[in-house]
């Protein structure tokens, strides 16, 4: 499927970036016209999966991470955020509700978070090598048509 | 992120300005214990009707506030939460552990105000 429009963005892994990589991705998600809930929808995502690659993926250095979204035809964003970092070696342990490897800040409710606001979450992983999340969600069309 | 505490006959009002995900989280948690600990308030209310972005670090702050005013004999009301943030307490199921309430349009325009 061939994009509309699209951007990506390389990261250093400082927790100081997640407030610029959720408000990048949400203004570049604007030229779809979207409502407020879901561009909150959006940076809440992206900030759950930042945050997970500066404490999961690189617990002990800084490093890279590298985001790209996409827009598609019917207002479909999508958002693939990556890094090599540790990986993941139970997936469907990590998604689980309150599942937690990180310390006392941590709620282990990042995934869950994600899944509930995207439409559709997939994650690939592998242990060494690095963990791919990638994030779908349709805009809602407004009656008197979107920009895009 | 910001944390403002004014304490009155032993409640704790405390007000979180600005956006609360991990990188402010561990500053806001030390902040808030520092203040419960000066004050030993009896009950704290935590006003988030200034807060401009939550994430999951919110529920870590709310918890982990709520476990130290447990220890205290104290209680726990978090109050003028954005719609978007309640929807993230309401996902990891804490607002039926502790009370909780939703901004509304007139707690807004009165905040405005003050």
């Amino acid at each position: 499927m061939k994009s509309l429009n699209e951007m990506t963005l390389t990261l250093a892994s400082r927790s100081a970036n997640e407030g610029f990589a959720r408000t990048a991705v949400s203004a570049f998600v604007a030229q779809l016209d979207p409502t407020l809930d879901e561009l909150g929808d959006i940076k809440t995502a992206v900030s759950e999966a930042v945050t997970n690659c500066i404490v999961h993926a690189y617990p002990d250095r800084v490093d890279k991470i590298y985001i790209r979204t996409r827009l598609f035809e019917n207002n479909l964003v999508e958002i693939v955020i990556r890094d090599r970092g540790l990986g993941i070696s139970d997936i469907d342990q990590a998604r689980t509700p309150m599942y937690t490897t990180g310390d006392a800040e941590r709620s282990g409710m990042g995934f869950t978070i994600m899944e509930s606001f995207m439409d559709r979450l997939q994650v690939r992983s592998i242990p060494g090598k690095g963990t791919t999340v990638t994030m779908t969600k349709r805009i809602s069309m407004r009656l008197s048509g979107n920009r895009l | 992120m910001k944390v403002v505490g004014l304490t009155q006959d032993g409640v704790t009002n405390l007000c979180l300005e600005g956006e609360l995900d991990h990188h402010a989280a561990k500053s806001a948690l030390i902040r808030i214990g520092q203040i419960i600990d000066a004050e030993l308030p009896h009950s704290v209310v935590l006003d988030l009707c200034s807060l401009t972005f939550m994430d999951s670090s919110g529920i870590a702050v709310v918890v982990h506030t709520f476990r130290r005013m447990k220890e205290l004999g104290g209680t726990l009301t978090v109050v003028n939460i954005p719609p978007h943030a309640f929807r993230i307490f309401r996902a990891a199921g804490i607002s039926r552990m502790i009370p909780m309430s939703e901004r509304t349009q007139k707690n807004e325009r009165r905040t405005y105000k003050r």
